[in-house]
C-alpha cells in the first residue's frame, strides 16, 4: 500500500508540511518494500488550482492514503470520489519519519 | 437584487448509473426526449423511499432545512412522473451538490480522518491502530444549530405542567390535563426559528 505525506523538506528528518496543495514535497511511502520517494511539489507557487493539480499528481502514483495538515474545499471531494483516504495530522512539529513509524503500528 | 444563494446539499455517494432508457417494441431512442434528474433529486428518493427515513431526518443529513427537502422532493417526483407517463429518458446528472464521507478522530495520536470506502466500517486508526476512535460529526452537531425539536417540551402557561413535544403537532393544540388549558412550546435545543 502507498502513502503520500506532505513534507517540508527532501529528508524523513523533515516536518510534515501542514498544507496540502502548496506543501513543498510530498513523500510517496510504499508499506511493503518500505521505500520512500521524494517528490518536489510543481504547484507550490501556483496561483491558483493547487489542490486539485496536487491530487492529480499524487493519483498517478496509486496512493491509498494522504497524510497532511490540512485539505481544502475544492478537492475533500475530489479525493472522495477517487476512494483516497484523507488523514489529518493536527500536529506541525510531526516528522516524517514519526509518521512512518506510527504507520506500522 | 439577486436570489438568495443555493445551499450546496451533502450526498452520500454518487449515483451507480447514469440515467434509464425506456424499453418496449415501439420505442425509438433517437426520438425520444429527456428529463434531467438532478443528482439532489436522486438523492432524496434514496433517502426517502428506498432508506425510509422522514423528511426531517433526511434533511439534516443532506444538511439543508426540511422545507427544501421536501421541495426537492416533490420536484422529483414530478420529474419521474413525467418520465413514466410520456416514456422519456431518465439522465441523472447536475445539482448543486458535494460528495462527503464520515469523519473520524483518533484519541490515541489525535489525527482526523476519513472512510473513504463507506461499505465498509472503520475499526482502527489507519496512523496508529488504536481502537480509540469515534466518530466526528457527531461532536459537530452540538455546535451545529440544527433545527431539532426533539428534545423539546410542551409547557402549560397556567400550572406549568411539562410534557414531551410530539413531533409535527403544534403546542397550542395540546390541552393541559390538570387545568385544562392551553400549552406553550418551550425549547431544550439550542435552535432558534
Amino acid at each position: 500500500m502507498k502513502i503520500a505525506i506532505t513534507s517540508t523538506g527532501n529528508s524523513t528528518d523533515s516536518i510534515i508540511d501542514q498544507r496540502f496543495g502548496r506543501c513543498s514535497y510530498f513523500v510517496i511511502y510504499d508499506t511493503e518494500s518500505k521505500s520512500t520517494e521524494f517528490i518536489p511539489n510543481p504547484n507550490k507557487e501556483a496561483e491558483e488550482g493547487a489542490g486539485p493539480a496536487s491530487v492529480q499528481l499524487v493519483a498517478t502514483r496509486n496512493v491509498n492514503k494522504i497524510v497532511s495538515g490540512e485539505f481544502g474545499i475544492k478537492i475533500k471531494s475530489l479525493i472522495d470520489s477517487l476512494k483516497i483516504q484523507m488523514i489529518v495530522i493536527k500536529e506541525p512539529t510531526k516528522r516524517i519519519k514519526d509518521i512512518i513509524e506510527m504507520l506500522h503500528h | 437584487m439577486s436570489p438568495r444563494s443555493k445551499k450546496i446539499r451533502k450526498v452520500f455517494s454518487p449515483p451507480p448509473i447514469k440515467g434509464f432508457k425506456p424499453y418496449g417494441p415501439d420505442t425509438d431512442l433517437s426520438k425520444v426526449g429527456k428529463v434531467s434528474l438532478l443528482i439532489e433529486e436522486y438523492e432524496v428518493l434514496r433517502l426517502c423511499d428506498y432508506d425510509m427515513y422522514n423528511h426531517h431526518e433526511a434533511s439534516q443529513i443532506m444538511n439543508i432545512s426540511r422545507p427544501t427537502y421536501t421541495r426537492i422532493y416533490a420536484s422529483a417526483r414530478r420529474k419521474l412522473a413525467k418520465a413514466f407517463v410520456e416514456g422519456l429518458q431518465i439522465t441523472i446528472e447536475g445539482g448543486k451538490v458535494y460528495f462527503d464521507s464520515d469523519w473520524y478522530n483518533c484519541h490515541a495520536c489525535g489525527c482526523s480522518f476519513n472512510n473513504p470506502e463507506k461499505e465498509k466500517p472503520i475499526e482502527e486508526c489507519p496512523l496508529c491502530g488504536s481502537n480509540a476512535i469515534s466518530k466526528y460529526s457527531d461532536e459537530q452537531n452540538e455546535d451545529m444549530p440544527i433545527n431539532d425539536c426533539r428534545d423539546d417540551f410542551c409547557v402549560c402557561i397556567k400550572c406549568g405542567f411539562e410534557k414531551r413535544h410530539r413531533l409535527g403537532s403544534p403546542c397550542k393544540d395540546e390541552i393541559c390535563p390538570n387545568c385544562q388549558s392551553v400549552m406553550s412550546r418551550k425549547r431544550r435545543s439550542k435552535s432558534k426559528i
